[in-house]
């Protein structure tokens, strides 16, 4: 039974704002760096290299966080539709059209929230709009741009000529930051920044391991997001790691008591795409009536897949650094990989069904999620429920429909189990 | 008349199902099977000198009904991937021992995984090719990349791929692209001399002709467009962008020039003429084509290069075409196509260069829209 108690429930707790706090305390040092001198370098999240840029003191910015920011602050579409007038299709990235459109509005710059970068990384991780964006930025703040490329996962893993390549690139970069900013590299200093890293990466691991219990601590899909922010942005640093030690304290007490996020966790369920941000909230109140959590989600492992051991290493920073962007991350990995890992979350985490939120904007997540729903549905016999919207263009959500999906996938799922219970 | 029945057996040859195409190769190569190249780029060499016949994969047009792959792949997914699958998924792809998918875009990435899964008696490779600068560490990475697409197929099919073999091959597209490139360079001095749609056709046949017959059938046909008779006409000089990979139905390119527009030089399957001129035949194959990938290619929209940006290929393209105005033509939801659209407009808006967008699908078949756009395109222009 649909219950509506969810209409009204607070979704914030402790790590929400301890995520809250170190977020804006990043936030404050880019519109700070507006007006002052400090270097900075955009960069994309996914398999990102932040740590090389702390080595130097710059300030990384993250353009998608600006992009998702404004969706779920729900601004998004002005700025979609101030890019769409000078020419973006509305096939289009919707990330980057709010971004690009924020930036000619004058929301980067010296009047903005984030300061005009003195340098932009594009980090080409499986994303092959992350190049179109950046050249885009480079070419509109007549910023210097680097290139990143990190090949694809083509055999299972990264070869050795593939690191190889990635290294040599990052010594590119290292190069870079060293004219930028006039500082000399210090590998001992990015020895700390990576052991700070591989912290963080530790609790972010035991946090998302405690999402097995029943009832889960957290839903790993809506609640992660107070995650993300501080493993892909701020990661390299002592706040995070010690953010993380604190998230991982505070789920494992939950589990100690036995509590969870739901109030009664009645579905367990694994998601996978990005969520509509611009109805964030209601798209979660709408699983939150059938007392369903995500206790894992693909979306949150676009930065890095650590919940399966990879770690950054002090011992080899770069080679670390390096095999992380290749390998260790959701978005340089093919689909069929995809369907392992979501396999993987299924089984260990003892989920369920599956939810695909399916989104237009980005076609690295959502091309072939038909054949997902194929296989898991009909080769495992897993639920799966495809549904479609955009993680940042209000327009193409569509509550009612939303709704409708959703209660009746549920309503099935639990007429099944009330059947297989009679049975049984 | 050589004129005419070539380009009449060219597009014979596109209204074959690919394994129509591979039954006829085999009159001439017996047993022979195919190898799919999706666009836009792959060493197609090294699969010829692999004893293989590289084929063309660019979906199916209007030939075959979308019955399976929608259920794949979205609705805001192009229709190539839809029609590339659908081939598989209906048996199409029978006589092909494999197929090679490259890093364009995120479709075409998604797709090579799902042709895997669903297709699994096809072997199925997965290129990376470099977005980076030139470097020294960037010719290692792309010789590397080759040759693993040689050690892997040749560990597939069980034979070795000798470099004898494959220096004939890039031999025999060598001469392929020369004269490719002889048509083009010839449409440009003398427009008028080859429509639009018959150099496509024949181009694009080559992608489904084994090269020993391609060569046979062009060089004839270069000849006789080199003494074919050119009456001038009234219209605005253009180069087409943005038909990389999907490509454009043969009645929208007529619409094109039907309307008023002398097309002078386009990016229509532009993958399988993309060196500026020969790959060398001498030493090592693969570290050849991959020497030439980096450093001997005209600009595409699915390549970073930051020493040389797109947007100043397509005005030097321009000049070079003598053209006055671009027809921008993105298949639908093409992101790669789409997004450079942007970028390519203000730099031509910069220099006040006349254009037009023209989406389309491969599917699509009433062009009376697009012939208004034009129409309007090309009067605008004319009178102006």
């Amino acid at each position: 039974m649909r219950t509506d108690v969810a209409d009204t429930k607070d979704y914030r707790g402790r790590v929400h704002d301890l995520s809250r706090n170190i977020m804006t305390d990043w936030m404050t040092q880019l519109k700070d760096a507006t007006q002052t001198n400090v270097p900075s370098a955009y960069l994309m999240i996914s398999g990102n290299c932040v740590e090389i840029l702390r080595c130097f003191d710059i300030l990384p910015v993250f353009p998608e966080i600006n992009a998702l920011q404004l969706a779920i602050r729900k601004q998004s579409l002005p700025y979609i539709i101030k890019s769409e007038e000078i020419g973006y299709a509305s096939d289009n990235c919707a990330y980057v059209k709010a971004d690009i459109g924020y930036t000619m509005c004058g929301g980067v710059g010296q009047d903005g929230s984030s300061p005009t970068p003195s340098l932009i990384v594009c980090n080409f991780v499986g994303c092959n709009v992350y190049i179109k964006w950046f050249e885009h930025c480079a070419s509109m703040m007549d910023v210097p741009m680097v290139m990143l490329d990190i090949p694809f996962v083509r055999d299972g893993q990264a070869s050795a000529e593939d690191l190889k390549y990635v290294l040599a690139q990052l010594k590119d970069l290292i190069k870079r930051c060293e004219e930028l900013t006039g500082k000399k590299f210090d590998i001992d200093r990015l020895r700390e920044i990576v052991a700070h890293s591989a912290r963080a990466e530790e609790g972010w691991s035991r946090s998302k391991d405690l999402c097995k219990h029943r009832p889960a601590p957290f839903d790993s899909y809506f609640d992660s997001i107070n995650m993300m922010g501080p493993i892909n942005a701020l990661r390299g640093t002592k706040e995070a790691a010690d953010f993380f030690d604190e998230v991982a304290a505070h789920y494992a007490k939950m589990v100690e008591e036995g509590i969870g996020v739901a109030d009664e966790e009645k579905f367990r369920t694994v998601v996978e795409g990005p969520p509509p941000y611009p109805y964030y909230r209601s798209f979660r109140n709408l699983f939150e009536a059938w007392g369903a959590v995500a206790v894992q989600s693909t979306y949150s492992t676009v930065g890095g897949t650590w919940e399966f051991g990879f770690r950054h290493d002090p011992d080899r920073p770069l080679e670390s650094i390096a095999e992380q962007m290749i390998t260790h991350n959701l978005c340089n990995r093919s689909l069929l990989d995809r369907y392992d890992q979501i396999r993987s979350y299924v089984d260990d985490w003892k989920a369920d069904a599956l939810i695909i939120h399916s989104i237009k904007s980005c076609r690295l997540f959502s091309a072939g999620q038909g054949d997902m729903r194929e296989y898991f549905t009909k080769e495992l016999g897993v639920p799966t429920l495809m549904v479609e919207s955009d993680l940042e263009d209000p327009r193409y959500y569509a509550e009612a429909q939303m709704k409708n999906r959703i209660d009746a996938f549920f309503e099935a799922l639990q007429y099944k189990r009330m059947r297989q219970e009679a049975g049984a | 008349m050589i004129i005419d029945q070539t380009v009449e057996q060219c597009r014979d040859v596109l209204d074959l199902m690919p394994g129509e195409a591979i039954a006829r190769a085999r009159e001439k190569h017996p047993g022979i099977k195919g190898f799919g190249v999706f666009p836009v780029y792959a060493p197609v060499e090294i699969i010829h000198a692999a004893g293989l016949m590289p084929v063309g994969m660019f979906g199916a047009g209007n030939k075959v009904e979308i019955s399976h792959a929608d259920s794949r792949f979205q609705s805001f997914i192009c229709s190539i991937a839809k029609s590339t699958l659908e081939l598989f998924l209906r048996g199409d792809m029978e006589d092909f021992v494999g197929a090679v998918f490259s890093s364009i875009c995120d479709v075409a990435r998604n797709l090579s995984s799902v042709v895997h899964r669903n297709a699994p008696n096809i072997y199925v490779e997965y290129l990376h090719l470099p977005q980076s600068r030139i470097s020294d560490a960037t010719v290692a990475y792309t010789r590397m990349e080759f040759e693993r697409f040689r050690k892997n197929l040749s560990h597939h099919l069980g034979r070795p791929i000798g470099n004898d073999a494959i220096a004939h091959s890039i031999g025999l597209y060598n001469k392929v692209r020369r004269l490719t490139r002889e048509l083009y360079q010839h449409r440009k001095e003398r427009p008028g001399s080859i429509a639009a749609s018959e150099l496509y056709a024949v181009v694009q046949a080559g992608t489904r002709i084994m090269p020993e017959e391609f060569i046979v059938l062009l060089e004839p046909f270069v000849e006789a467009v080199k003494q074919r008779e050119v009456h001038e006409r009234d219209c605005v000089n253009v180069v087409i962008e943005g038909a990389f990979c999907e490509q454009m139905p043969l009645g929208l390119i007529d619409v094109i020039e039907a309307a008023g527009c002398q097309v002078k030089d386009d990016d229509l399957a532009v993958g399988w003429r993309l060196f500026e001129d020969d790959v060398s035949t001498e030493g090592n194959g693969t570290a050849a084509l991959a020497d030439a990938y980096l450093s001997r290619t005209v600009y595409t929209s699915v390549r970073h290069d930051g020493d040389q940006p797109r947007t100043e290929g397509l005005v030097r393209r321009m000049k070079d075409a003598g053209s006055e105005a671009v027809i921008f033509a993105p298949a639908k939801f093409c992101e790669p196509a789409l997004l450079d659209y942007v970028m390519f407009r203000q730099r031509l808006e910069k220099d006040n260069i006349a254009h037009l967008k023209v989406e389309f699908e491969e599917k699509m078949w009433t062009f009376e829209s697009a012939r208004t756009e034009m129409e309007t395109f090309a009067e605008s222009m004319l009178f102006d």
